[in-house]
């Protein structure tokens, strides 16, 4: 006989309100009907009653964690609508504050997935290491998560030698300190016992189902929107970080990989920051329509901007990689046991706000 | 596969003592440069109201009538900074911290 159990939404392993409502029988998952729509807050629509510079501030706030690349990916669609081209120094620095947006949403999501299995001293301690790249992005933008940097035509801060050196130095303790956790987080017995084997999504599912990000190259499926090279990811030559297992365990480690492959971009694009200027100057108001598009930690972010040449957007639609990923989730939960489903939730690393913006 | 991996790093931590500062006896230096509490200097402020037309949030009101006056709400302020951008006069700024 089966049975109706809520997960959610308000639950200790979830960080945000999602709620799964489970069919289960003799504790084996039949099938979940996701429910979305606690932390809705009308983004969209007031984007619209917004000027089309002030969005920027607006959409940098639909999500928490990944924050900048939201307000770059508008910026990208505003700028590719007004064919403004920018400055190449503008391109590196988005590069750099993108990849440390990136590692701390990933040490994060780790810490997090180390709670949901309760593992609390890993969690600390994964937590403890995101810390060096939140002061990194305090020094370098004036603000720990809403940097506010990204404008229309380049960006608003440089980053001068002082701050790059403070950066690199900080990189190299998250380096070391994760140097130190990596084996735990793939080594460890109670962390395998719970992550190898649960969750599993082939690519063919996978593709269909339309994952993306990590949950897509966790599946072995070589697919990463920053080698299409927007920004500088052309010029630092970049090639996504690709696992097999489809698991739990191989999503972990496409983190932890893009952990270091983050520090890796920040370090090349500070070396070879360009000498140029740092915005191109704004002339006039928008017209057209753009979708754009650009790889966050979660996954590829879409942005359609339709403008009717005035200072306010007719239409602003974002979807997120969460709201994506909610698809394959659906299946990879099917058939697992309840205990997993908390570890199969935060291994795609669900962010709710930006989904329901 | 191993087990209590973490037991060396847990020893390590212990010895170290903690992490965090004994907040608020002891606080931490703000980073230069950082968006805290906005300030204006009026003496300096011309009254145009470009800061209060270009604010995301209307947390600023400026008036020229019938007295001049430039009035912030502190908890509309998102300290996205754009008022300091945009100040003509450049008497906007940001305090690096938020309690001051």
């Amino acid at each position: 006989m089966s049975m109706l159990v809520p997960f959610g939404p308000q639950h200790p392993v979830l960080p945000e309100p999602l709620q799964l409502r489970l069919e289960i029988s003799d504790e084996q998952v039949i099938s979940a009907v996701p429910v979305i729509g606690y932390v809705h807050r009308g983004l969209e629509k007031l984007a619209e009653q917004k000027d089309f510079v002030q969005d920027v501030f607006l959409l940098e706030r639909v999500c928490g964690i990944c924050s900048f690349i939201h307000s770059m990916t508008y910026c990208m669609g505003i700028e590719e609508m007004m064919s403004l081209s920018v400055p190449p120094r503008a391109n590196y620095l988005r590069v750099v504050w993108s990849e440390l947006h990136r590692m701390h949403s990933h040490l994060l999501a780790l810490g997090l997935l180390a709670d949901s299995f309760g593992f609390e001293n890993l969690f600390y301690q994964l937590w403890r290491v995101r810390e060096h790249v939140m002061d990194a992005m305090e020094y370098t933008s004036g603000a720990r998560v809403m940097l506010g940097t990204c404008c229309i035509g380049g960006v608003r801060k440089d980053i001068n030698k002082e701050q790059a050196d403070f950066v690199l130095r900080k990189l190299s303790d998250v380096e070391k300190e994760l140097r130190t956790l990596t084996p735990v987080l793939l080594e460890d017995y109670s962390v395998k016992v719970r992550l190898v084997g649960v969750g599993r999504l082939d690519p063919k599912q996978a593709l269909t189902d339309g994952a993306v990000g990590p949950t897509l190259r966790g599946s072995g499926v070589s697919y990463d929107f920053r080698s299409t090279g927007y920004a500088a990811y052309r010029e630092l030559e970049f090639s996504p970080v690709v696992e097999k297992g489809g698991d739990c365990y191989a999503r972990t480690k496409v983190r932890i990989n893009e952990v270091y492959q983050s520090i890796s971009l920040v370090r090349r694009a500070l070396g070879h920051l360009p000498d140029s200027e740092l915005k191109t100057p704004l002339k006039g108001n928008p017209s057209g329509e753009v979708a754009v598009r650009a790889e966050q930690p979660r996954g590829e972010v879409l942005y359609y901007l339709r403008a009717n040449g005035t200072d306010k957007l007719d239409r602003i639609r974002v979807r997120t990689p969460t709201f994506a990923n909610i698809a394959p989730l659906l299946h990879m939960i099917k058939g697992c046991a309840l205990a997993d489903v908390a570890m199969i939730i935060l291994s795609i690393d669900p962010c709710i706000s930006c989904t329901e913006r | 596969m191993r087990l209590f991996s973490i037991f060396k790093e847990i020893v390590i931590n212990v010895l170290k003592g903690p992490s965090t500062r004994k907040y608020p006896m002891e606080k931490r230096e703000p980073f230069p440069g950082v968006r805290g509490k906005l300030s204006i200097e009026e003496d300096k402020c011309i009254y145009c109201g470009a800061c209060a037309r270009k604010c995301p949030t209307k947390a600023i009101q400026v008036k020229r009538q019938p007295e001049k006056e430039w009035r912030f709400e502190r908890f509309r302020c998102i300290l996205c900074g754009y008022c300091v951008e945009v100040c003509p006069k450049k008497c906007l700024s940001f305090k690096d911290r938020l309690e001051k």
